[in-house]
């Protein structure tokens, strides 16, 4: 039995990939030093020429993971800060996607993007607080935001070996959470759904950190609402099947989603559900504001997240229906 | 040479051979009448292109090369078989120079089934993995990371071999313009910090599409390069021999572990910065300007090496291959719109369709 937190999981799913895969490679800013965690001791185990501190060139190193998977590693990258992925949205969201389809299928750019620490940090302010998994799945690349310790193991272990690229964004609200593990940790594969609590009148999906507000809030109103706390885990591609299914048996949907309300995941979640799935009420989202940017102080920062106050809400307001 | 095969065959490429792909053959440039029937095909690919571009058969249009074919022969010459490139925009000398069937891009720029990506990729994405050429680019500048990334791999592959191995090195080709985007500043800084077998191959035809390069590099592209402490050569991009020398000589100090190279080719485009402009009236250079270059035109100097026999043999061969590819592209299938997303995701995984079923 142990007691497994979310960067030690990280830690090690990194370390089993690099152990069983020589193809397996990391670059990143500090990860030598294992500053965010994930990388520590990695450097001392696997030697420089598999893990590699780079300069503060994010772009030319982002593509230079692309030419290194064309050539045929399995690069994974750290961006310690997920506001870096706008600076490399042209080397993944241009280059490393776009290379299966374009050449026809004769190439594929296995690569991993890893952002421990991803959304609001608490007074880390505008530019290290955003959250754009949305963007990432708008674009069409596989996006994963694992909730726990053994999703984020197993869950990066699957990103590592997909032969297409991933961005694995590790919230930073997530990061404490800590989980006892009396079994074997394995690969969970992609774009397969998880119901962390079942229920019967509300499905709740949530991502992430809001998995445990999801959770926490669905316990205190169980004596009068049953809450099925859906979590996809995949934003891209996204477990629609599961999601289905869940709404066969509630039929009331509510989404927690820390993306910009406009074309943020939640919205496609609700406009998927609208056409073709089964609902009983119309649907509720709690989402950021629109094109939100996160101010630094605390009080202002907390006011644009999404809260278990307004799931409350949201939860309340969806029983009222039929 | 090969001749094209009858049938519109598909791009040929099994999911079970993906990167890195099996290693194709080069275009044998070993000897000056090689290196004319390439430069002989480049043009004469590039002039049957604009012919198709022109009765509508390519669509989008290309990016013509004419007139820097030695900057391609050259450097290509200077390759070995485990050898890598990134091409840029104006890539079809890149692509033929290193060995993709003519028949093969020409279909590609079709949008055909027979093409070199199956008609996904077109002329600004012209890809071929089998001769390490990790595809020609629609972003400016960035081609130079990727091949740096190619570099390391090929580093990474050979330390520690005994005996020491020779390291495959990878090629970059990019324009003047490439010079001021900052992804390159970075990519030199990273090649020369891990001294990763890179050659930076600078076509300087002397325009950012209409930017005249004298007004827009600062300082010289031979300083940007020593500034990182790259070795860099100017060379005279209209001269096959003199741009094979130098690419010679750089690629041998990389594969020896002598880090990368730099070279600027000074070179000039006959035509348009895209075959667009034939339809518009730009004014951003003077036919005076052209004409002077075009006595500088890198084929008659690389045909004056050989016996004029030796030329019109090499000539009459390009022009029935040409006539081969153009048959074969012009008959290559179109591809079916129901497969329009097909390859989009590696594991076959398939997106979901823009309408509700």
């Amino acid at each position: 039995m142990t007691r497994l937190s979310y960067t030690k999981a990280l830690n090690r799913a990194l370390a089993d990939e690099l152990a069983a895969d020589p193809a397996v490679c990391v670059f990143g800013e500090d990860i030598g030093a294992g500053l965010a965690g994930p990388t520590l001791g990695l450097l001392d185990r696997f030697g420089p020429g598999r893990v590699v501190d780079t300069p503060l060139s994010e772009q030319a190193f982002t593509a230079m993971a692309v030419g290194a998977a064309l050539a045929g590693r399995r690069p994974v990258l750290e961006f310690q800060i997920p506001s870096l992925l706008f600076l490399v949205f042209e080397q993944l969201a241009n280059q490393a996607h776009k290379f299966s389809l374009m050449t026809g299928g004769q190439a594929s750019v296995p690569l991993t993007c890893l952002v421990p620490g991803s959304g609001s940090r608490d007074g880390w302010a505008g530019q290290h607080s955003d959250h754009p998994y949305s963007l990432f799945a708008h674009a069409g690349m596989k996006t994963v935001v694992p909730a726990t310790p053994t999703d984020a193991y197993g869950l990066l272990r699957s990103a590592i070996r997909d032969p297409d690229p991933v961005v694995v964004f590790a919230p930073a609200a997530a990061l404490p959470v800590r989980e006892t593990v009396t079994w074997e940790l394995a690969p969970v594969p992609l774009g397969r759904a998880r119901i962390h609590r079942p229920g019967t009148d509300v499905t709740v999906v949530a991502l992430g950190h809001l998995v445990h507000d999801a959770l926490a809030v669905a316990e205190e109103v169980a004596p009068d609402i049953s809450v099925e706390v859906f979590d996809p885990r995949t934003v891209h591609p996204f477990d629609w099947d599961a999601l289905a299914a869940s709404l066969e048996r509630t039929g009331r949907l509510v989404v927690i989603d820390d993306s910009n309300r406009s074309c943020g995941f939640g919205a496609e979640v609700l406009a998927t559900a609208a056409e073709e799935l089964r609902l009983i009420a119309p649907p509720r989202r709690i989402t950021r504001p629109d094109g939100a940017v996160l101010p630094f102080a605390p009080a202002l920062d907390r006011a644009v997240q999404p809260s278990r106050e307004q799931l409350r809400h949201a939860l309340h307001a969806v029983m009222k229906h039929p | 040479m090969t001749a094209p095969p009858k049938a519109a065959a598909g791009p040929g490429t099994p999911a079970e051979s993906r990167t890195p792909a099996a290693p194709g053959t080069p275009a044998p440039l070993d000897t000056p009448a090689e290196r004319y029937r390439m430069l002989r095909l480049i043009r004469g690919f590039e002039e049957l292109a604009l012919g198709l571009v022109k009765s509508g058969a390519i669509p989008g249009g290309i990016h013509p090369y004419i007139g820097q074919e030695a900057v391609a022969v050259g450097v290509c010459s200077a390759l070995l078989p485990a050898d890598r490139l990134t091409s840029t925009h104006r890539g079809h000398g890149h692509v033929l120079a290193r060995g993709t069937a003519p028949h093969r891009l020409l279909a590609e720029l079709l949008g055909r089934v027979g093409g070199s990506n199956g008609g996904r990729g077109g002329s600004m994405h012209a890809a071929d993995l089998s001769l390490g050429i990790l595809g020609a680019n629609g972003i400016v500048g960035a081609g130079a990371p990727i091949a740096v990334g190619a570099a390391w791999a090929a580093q990474r592959a050979a330390a520690g071999q005994e005996p020491p191995a020779r390291t495959p090195v990878a090629v970059a080709f990019f324009g003047d313009g490439a010079l001021n985007q900052g992804v390159l500043l970075e990519s030199l800084n990273l090649a020369a910090m891990w001294r990763l077998p890179v050659l930076f191959v600078c076509e300087d035809n002397g325009y950012a599409t209409t930017l005249p390069a004298a007004t827009a590099v600062a300082g010289s592209a031979t300083g940007r390069a020593a500034a990182f402490g790259i070795p860099a050569e100017e060379v005279d991009g209209m001269d096959t021999e003199a741009v094979r020398a130098a690419a010679l000589r750089a690629v041998e100090r990389a594969r020896g572990g002598g880090g990368p190279g730099f070279l600027v080719c000074r070179t000039y485009r006959y035509e348009g910065h895209h075959t667009m402009e034939r339809r518009m009236k730009l004014r951003y250079r003077t036919p005076e300007e052209v004409e002077a270059w075009r006595e500088r035109d890198p084929l008659p100097r690389a045909a004056a090496l050989l016996d004029p026999a030796v030329t019109a043999g090499q000539d009459r061969s390009v022009a029935e291959q040409l006539a081969a590819a153009e048959e074969f592209a012009l008959a290559s299938e179109h591809p079916d719109p129901a497969g329009a997303l097909d390859h989009l995701y590696a594991d076959g995984l398939r997106p979901r369709a823009g309408v509700t079923p």
